[in-house]
Formats: structure tokens, sequence, C-alpha cells
């Protein structure tokens, strides 16, 4: 194990706090930003979380914070918080490059709808953070721009796609952060670094601006050291956004106020035909997890989805699939990487060939092939199918359970390079988040101890559409259980 | 008649027409930039537009409605319908996708009848966008191939287009060039497009064939680049001879996406079936499905103008003229026809009307600068015989020129009040005393006397006689 110790995270105030500060003005943002900023300046040397930090920008932000709340303005609910930003979302003249070459130097003419919420609500944004190239992969080692390390332990991957927003929390570097789960991506790397991961229901929060992978899976959430932060940033986040046509109409009601419940009553599901194939330790604090439930008042019952087991399989035909006609736009024609060739299709095909990572190159082959003429009832059009009984399998189990408790990932986090040249057992990382993007329902990883050497547990909290407020009143009683 | 009207041998002509529309938003089909032509290039742009990553689109309810409108005018039904993407690569293609309606398109099951009373069914009528504009600098024909460079003018990418699909019941040129003129009066009728082909709003691709009646289909050729109603004629008429050619020479028909060449009036191949791209289409998830509600198409059909053909059919009746009539054409079709009722309304000669508005009023809107009553009342004068043919048409240039005017004024300012019977009675008499042997011819039947006899009463009158007046007097003294 590392020497470097965890600067996460139960220590620090929450952002309600820090806001609650500001706002009164008796602390300055900019003395906020200076802590973070001198974090940073330690340990991301070591930690590589961010392709970008915006240490001029952050400080012209905090100071505009301060005097707002020095004349008297409210800055906002999330005044002086600092946060991180997955460098898939677009910021208004600052490097958006989702960690690929073909994107490298490319900066956005305007701001995800995300980015707006969070600047109107006070929030400094001090930089962008690593990811796989595209957020394709779960350990944040297909970044063009080299890895991101685990805070917890700098010989082990954070997880991914999201690793760099994980670290970023884990180590300190902003009280929180954004990723984006398309199958897993904000979860895993939680479970791996510590922290708490949510990926809300699909259409909860605004995509506008997130660069698409697998637009029917992709969904943006927070990491926060704690339960109550996270129903902070999504109740900033989260609503209706006219640019997004598959955001969610109706409002959303509010996380803070459901996390004051208790889980008396709950009934928390075991999916009994769950896949196996998590290891020892990751278990055994998934039953720690039923126990406390159960003493903390909720009921333990039995639930099956059958279809779950296919989710890896029906996933890796549909987010391919879309992220071969989504990646089709980096064609060197109007922004980004440009490889000069005899003619436009060899222009194409040079820029293409040095600006994706093999990872990218494989899902974009894989997805073409699945679409293909000939090919697509047999690959995409199945999926589709597979897809609907994962929805529907899930939907009969939450009429006997209100939520679902799995564990987030099979492992803790493992060295770099542990799974090798092998795709398919760096796809297996993500076995137990996936068919949950697929029914486009709401998950969270929540810190649940540690297990081998020492190394942090998230536990998986799983519920149906927009029911985020039961499934962060369990979060909160997992969370009060550890206290 | 066009050339091959009659094709030589048995054969018989079959066309299908896909007819693209520009339709008139005041904005893009998926994002806030305006739907203008004309524009400096690349100033009508925005995130969705460039397919800028993140960007994500959001659908323009106005064009669904003209959509349904112009679904509704085709006599067609409009279903719950959903978007497609459609895969290629091209540099005027910004996100490397189309979005269109594909399996399940807005408006299905239509038809549209020709002025000459043939039926033409419409398969659907579907929603997508529009790519960018190429223009292809150096090589030869404005073609990509050969060319040194091209420039990418994306104020077009995005815009909203509806895609027509008629069924292949096209059975000659004309009618092709008909279906094409019926379709765009009724486009311009309903407010759905300006349905300008030489601005590109509306564009024909035909897919031609010929067969002999009796015996299946013949394979298809689609012809692209038909920039003008008369390109689709000639185009139409190439490629038939074409494919005859083929066969009588003992060769097939490929099936073939065909381009035409205005220069040298010939199609020539773009690309075969075998090269044909693999479009990987998949619903576009980025959308949600789109299913108007049956009080939105209600209230669509609800408000529908009056169509060309009713309106004919209403002129026609009104002025005796055939609804297929050069007249009642052309002046529905400038939308004048609610003038010439709107004349008979005031007390005006309907008929005159007509073919006045049909002569003189090509340059004027729909509703003309000169007032109804005006032309009223030159056709009353007309009519009673104050004025003939000749000095009416003399006032009535006066008066467009003026926006308006009265129509006595101006002809008694012209000299031109008119002879009444008696005074054109004494000019006939006149004649008939002057030229003796003419009258004597006349009375024996000779017809070339009568031209001498009304020539010299015309020209004794200065050109105020009416000529018709003057025949019908000789005839009464002849007896």
């Amino acid at each position: 194990m590392s020497a470097s110790k965890p600067t996460a995270a139960t220590n620090t105030p929450t952002a309600a706090a820090i806001a609650a500060a500001v706002r009164a003005g008796t602390t300055k943002a900019a003395d906020l930003v200076e802590q973070h900023l001198a974090t940073i300046a330690a340990r991301e040397p070591e930690i590589h979380a961010f392709n970008h930090v915006m240490a001029d920008q952050a400080r012209a932000a905090a100071a505009a914070v301060d005097a707002q709340a020095s004349k008297g303005h409210d800055p906002g609910p999330l005044a002086g918080v600092t946060v991180a930003l997955k460098d898939n979302m677009c910021t208004r003249g600052i490097p958006t490059t989702c960690s690929s070459k073909i994107l490298d130097g490319w900066k956005p003419p305007y701001d995800a709808t995300v980015v707006q919420a969070l600047q109107q609500a006070g929030a400094i944004i001090v930089g962008k953070t690593n990811l796989d190239e595209f957020a394709m992969g779960s350990s944040t080692e297909n970044s063009a721009f080299g890895p991101t390390r685990n805070p917890h332990d700098t010989s082990r991957v954070p997880g991914g796609s999201s690793g760099g927003s994980a670290a970023a929390v884990a180590a300190g570097f902003s009280q929180f952060s954004l990723g984006s789960d398309t199958g897993g991506s904000i979860r895993q790397p939680a479970a791996l670094c510590g922290v708490v991961g949510v990926k809300p229901t699909y259409g909860y929060v605004s995509r506008y601006g997130l660069v698409a992978f697998a637009s029917s899976l992709d969904q943006i959430g927070p990491f926060t050291n704690t339960v109550e932060d996270a129903a902070l940033v999504l109740d900033v986040i989260g609503g209706h956004d006219p640019h997004d046509s598959t955001s969610i109409p109706q409002a959303h009601p509010s996380l803070t106020q459901a996390i004051q419940q208790d889980v008396k009553g709950l009934r928390i599901g075991r999916i009994t035909d769950l896949p196996e194939g998590a290891d020892p330790d990751v278990q055994e604090r998934l039953e720690a997890a039923f126990d406390a439930l159960k003493a903390a008042g909720a009921t333990i019952v039995d639930v099956q989805v059958p279809a779950f087991t296919f989710g890896l399989t029906a996933y890796y035909l549909i987010a391919p699939a879309e992220a071969s006609s989504n990646l089709a736009r980096y064609d060197g024609v109007r922004y980004g990487l440009r490889v000069e060739a005899a003619d436009t299709d060899a222009m194409y095909g040079a820029t293409r060939a040095a600006g994706f990572g093999d990872e990218v190159k494989r899902r974009i082959m894989l997805g073409t092939y699945a679409l293909s003429a000939g090919y697509y009832d047999a690959y995409y059009g199945k999926a589709l199918k597979v897809r609907r009984l994962i929805h529907d399998d899930f939907e009969r189990a939450y009429q006997q359970a209100d939520v679902l408790l799995t564990p987030t990932s099979p492992t803790v986090a493992f060295k770099f390079g542990a799974k090798g040249d092998n795709p398919f057992s760096m796809y297996l990382c993500d076995t137990y988040t996936i068919p949950t993007n697929l029914a486009g329902h709401p998950g969270m990883s929540v810190p649940f101890g540690t297990g081998a050497e020492g190394l942090p547990v998230g536990v998986q909290i799983l519920a149906g559409t927009l029911q985020e407020p039961t499934m962060f009143r369990v979060a909160a009683a997992l969370e009060r259980s550890m206290s | 008649m066009s050339a091959y009207d009659g094709l030589p041998g048995e054969w018989e002509l079959v066309v299908g027409l896909e007819v693209h529309v520009e339709l008139a938003t005041a904005t893009k089909l998926f994002s806030a930039s305006p739907n203008r032509f004309g524009d400096e290039p690349n100033t009508n742009i925005d995130p969705v537009t460039l397919g800028l990553p993140g960007a994500l689109p959001v659908l323009n309810e106005f064009a669904v409605e003209l959509a349904m409108r112009i679904g509704l005018a085709l006599n067609c039904t409009v279903q719950p319908s959903t978007f497609h993407r459609k895969n290629y690569f091209y540099p005027d293609m910004p996100k490397a996708y189309q979005v269109s309606q594909y399996d399940q398109p807005l408006n299905v099951g239509g038809h549209l009848d020709l002025p000459n009373g043939v039926r033409v069914g419409i398969e659907r009528a579907h929603m997508e966008e529009d790519a960018g504009k190429s223009t292809h600098v150096g090589g030869t024909g404005g073609r990509v191939h050969g060319a040194n460079h091209s420039l990418i003018d994306l104020n077009r990418a995005g815009v909203p287009l509806v895609e027509i699909v008629s069924r292949p019941d096209i059975r000659s040129a004309d009618d092709a060039r008909a279906y094409v003129n019926e379709l765009r009066a009724i486009l311009v009728a309903i407010g759905a497009s300006d349905a300008k082909m030489e601005e590109g709003s509306m564009r024909v691709d035909a897919n031609v064939s010929v067969h002999k009646p009796g015996t299946p289909l013949g394979t298809r050729c689609e012809i692209k680049n038909v920039n003008s109603v008369r390109s689709v004629g000639r185009a139409i008429e190439y490629e038939a001879r074409r494919q005859i050619d083929l066969i009588e020479s003992g060769d097939a028909v490929r099936q073939q996406t065909r381009h035409w060449d205005e220069t040298d009036g010939r199609t020539h191949t773009l690309r075969t079936k075998e090269d044909a791209d693999d479009y990987r289409y998949f619903l576009e998830p980025d959308l949600v499905p789109l299913a108007p509600s049956a009080e939105w198409v209600q209230r669509v059909r609800a408000g529908l103008p009056m169509l060309p053909a009713a309106r004919r059919t209403r002129l026609s009746q009104a002025t005796g003229q055939p609804a297929d009539s050069e007249a009642v054409c052309s002046v529905v079709e400038r939308g004048q026809d609610e003038y010439v009722l709107a004349v008979g309304t005031v007390g005006g000669d309907i008929g005159r009307a007509l073919v006045h508005v049909k002569e003189a009023f090509a340059d004027q809107p729909a509703t003309p600068h000169v007032p109804a009553a005006d032309l009223a009342a030159l056709t009353t004068l007309e009519v009673g015989g104050k004025l003939t043919a000749t000095q009416a048409k003399a006032v009535l240039a006066e008066i467009v020129a003026n926006n308006g005017g009265d129509a006595a004024a101006l002809a008694a300012a012209k000299g031109f009040e008119a002879l009444d019977t008696s005074s054109l009675e004494s000019l006939v008499d006149e004649a008939i005393a002057a030229e003796p042997d003419a009258w004597q011819k006349f009375c024996n039947g000779d017809g070339k006397a009568m031209g001498a006899l009304v020539g010299l009463v015309m020209k004794a009158s200065r050109g105020k006689a009416d000529g018709k007046l003057v025949t019908a007097l000789l005839n009464q003294k002849k007896g």
C-alpha cells in the first residue's frame, strides 16, 4: 500500500455549510479556492486528476462571489463551493478534450447547461478532470494524456471512466465534482476512490453540452464526500432543460429534504440471481450493508432480475452502435485534429487513425458492425429487445422492493495494467452497474468501509424511475450507520 | 405535346418523383439559427448546426405544423412518427449523420390530382434536415472529382425539409411537369414553402423506368440534379430514350443513380446500386417520438386555405372557361382568382376581367394594386359597346401603370368616346355609298369585300368603331 494518505473527506465541512458561511460573509470564497489550489499543487503531480487546472478563472469567480456576498446579494446555494468537471463537459473558451488527441486544443464556444447551473449557484470551477478517452473505459488508463492515480494507493487505478473526477474529490482537490455515467462511469470510480457517486434517472440532468458517448445511456451526476452534498448538488443541476429533448419535463422533489427521512418500513431488495464474481471482501461489505439497513428499521426482501445477467452483452452492442455515430463528426473538417492527406477521404482516415486511441477505435468498429445492413437484426436489434427485458425485469422487482442493493464493483481498486490486454476483463468491472443504465433507472454508490488492503468498498443502491428520494434515504442511512 | 408522349413501339414510361421542399420556417429544424436563403456564408450557424460536441437537437414545432399542412393538402394520413439517423461522411454534413423520419414518416398514403384529371398517389411525405452546401472549385462542371478545394456553407445545414415521395403513377413527361407545377402551387398556397427550384428550395429527383404494358415494371434509374420544371421533362424524356435504346439493342438497364447535365442534355452515371452506401439507420436517441394530438391535426386541417384545384373549379364555374384553360390556370397560380371574382362582385364582367387579369396582371401581386372597382368599370364600358377590345386594352395599360384610374375618363382623354350606334350607322352608309362595287360583291356573298367596307369605316372613325358592331350593321343592311 502506498504511503500517501487519502485526504478524504469525513472531516471536511459539507457543501451546505461552506455555502452558508460564504453567503454570510464569514468565509471568503477566495480563501477556499486558495486552499484547494494549494492541495492541488501539492498532490496533483502524483495523482494527475486534471487535464486542465483553471486557477485564474477560479480566483476570478471566487472574487465575484465574495463581491456579491459583500454587497448583500445572494451568490447562490453553492456559493464558494469548489467543483471539478469531467473533461467531456463543454466550458466556454476552456479546452474540452474528452482526453482525446482528436479534440486536443478545442475550445467550445458555449457552456454546458450544468456548467451554467453551477455558475449561477455560485460554485467555483477549479478544473477539467481526466477520463478514459470519450468516457470509454473503467480505469482512466485509456486517457490520451496518461492515467489518473487512485489517491488511496497511487499504484492503483481510480476506476473510470470518470477517474479524474473521483480522484479529485478523494484527494480534496475540490469539494465535489461532476462525472458522466454511461455504464457505471460515476459509480465504479466512486466505489474505488471511497466517495459518493450518483447516476440519476435518465433525463434528470440535462445532457446539453455533455460530449456524447452513447446518447441513450449517458447521464451526468455528482461525486461528493457525503450523501447530503450529493443531494444538494443534484437539487442544483437537476431539472428540465429546453435544450435537451430527453430531459424530464416535471420538477424534481428536493433530495436535501428527502434525506431527512429514515428508512423504517422500506423494503430493501436482494437480487438472488445476481451474476457472481464479486470478491469476498466486497461481498462481506454488502452483507454488512443489508445488516445496517435492517438495524435501521428496513426489511430485506429477495427479488429476481433474470435479465440482469444479459446487461453487459446488450450494452456492448448498444453503446458502441451509438458511439460509432456520435464520434463520426470528428472528421478533421471543422475543429480539432486534422491530418492532411491527398483527398478528403484520405484526410478522414488519417485524422481518425491518429486522433483516436485503441479502445475508441475498437468500439467504433464494433458499433459500425452491429448497425450494418445484414447484421442489424442479429446484433443491434436483438440488443434493443434485451434492453426492454432488463427494464421490465427491474420494474417487476421494484413492485416488491423499494430499492435494490448490490456491490458497485466486483473488486476494490486494481493495479495499473492488471486487466492486461484483454478488453473483456475490463468490461466485467461494470457488470453490476450497466443494467441500470439500460433501464434508464437511477443508481448510486456509497462508500461502506474497506476491503482488501484497506481499500475502499462501495455499495450500490438501485431504484426505479425518479425514485431518487427513496434511494437517497437509503444512502443516508448507510452513511449514518458508519459514523 | 412532348417528343416522347408517344414512346416508340409499345413502350410505356413509368415515373415516380421524390420532391424535397424547404419549409418556410423562421428558424432551422433543430436550432434557433435563421432559416434564410442568400445570407453571407456560415453566418446562420450555432453549436447544433455545426454539430459541435455536446450540442443537442430540439424539434421546431412550426416545422411539424408545416409538414402536417403538406400531408393534409396531399390527402395523407398524419401518424405518430420517429426520427432516425442516416449515417454517412460528407464535409457539408457536420454531424456525419442526417436526422430524418425513416420507417415511421409523419404523412402517409395520399394523392394529388393533376389539372387534366390524372391522380398520382403519394407514398409518404416525411421530415428531415438539409445538409450544407458544397462548392467545388477547380474541377469540371462543379463536381468534386478533380476539384482543387471545396468551400462549405453551413447556412443551409439543418434547414427543415419535407420529402414528398409519389407512387410510380406518372406515365408521361408532361404529367411529370404538371405534377411538379401542381405540387408547387399547393405548397405556395398553404404557405409551407416558397418552392423555388432556381433557389433550391424545391428539388426534384425522378425515378424513371420503361416497360411494355402488361409486363413487369422495368429496372429504374434515379435522376438527380433536375433544377427546373423544363428539365424535369427533358431529363425524363432523355432517360426513357436511353433505357429503350439499351433494351432494344439487347442490353439491360442497370439500377443506377444518374446525374442530369443541363448543358449536354444527358444523364450520366453517378453511382450504381452495388456501391450504394450502408447508412446504418437507427433511432435518433437525442429526440423523443413525435405524436401530434388529434386536436392539433384537426386545427391544422381546419386552417388549410382553399387549394389550387378547388380554386380553379370555382373560377371556371364563375367565368365559363375550362378549369384547365391557360387563363384559369395562370390566374389561379398567381393567386389572382379572388380578385377576378371581386370584379364580378362589384358589378364588372367576370369573363372580361379574367382575360384582362391574365394578360395585363402578370407582374402584379395576388391582390393587384388596381382597385377591383376600376377594372369592373372598364369591363362594363367594354361589354356595353362603349370601348372596343383594342381601346379597352389601351385604357387598362394606363390604369395598371397608375395603380388604378377612372376608365371612362381615361377613355375620354384618349378620344375613345365610343361611337353610338346611330353615328356608326351613318359611317356605314357613307362607306356603302363610297364603294358600291364592294357593297354589291358583299351582298353576293364575297367575304373579302366585307373587309374593305369595314376598313373604310374604321378609317373614317379613326379606329373608334367596334369591328364586330360594324360587321353586324353591314349584315343587317344586307337584309
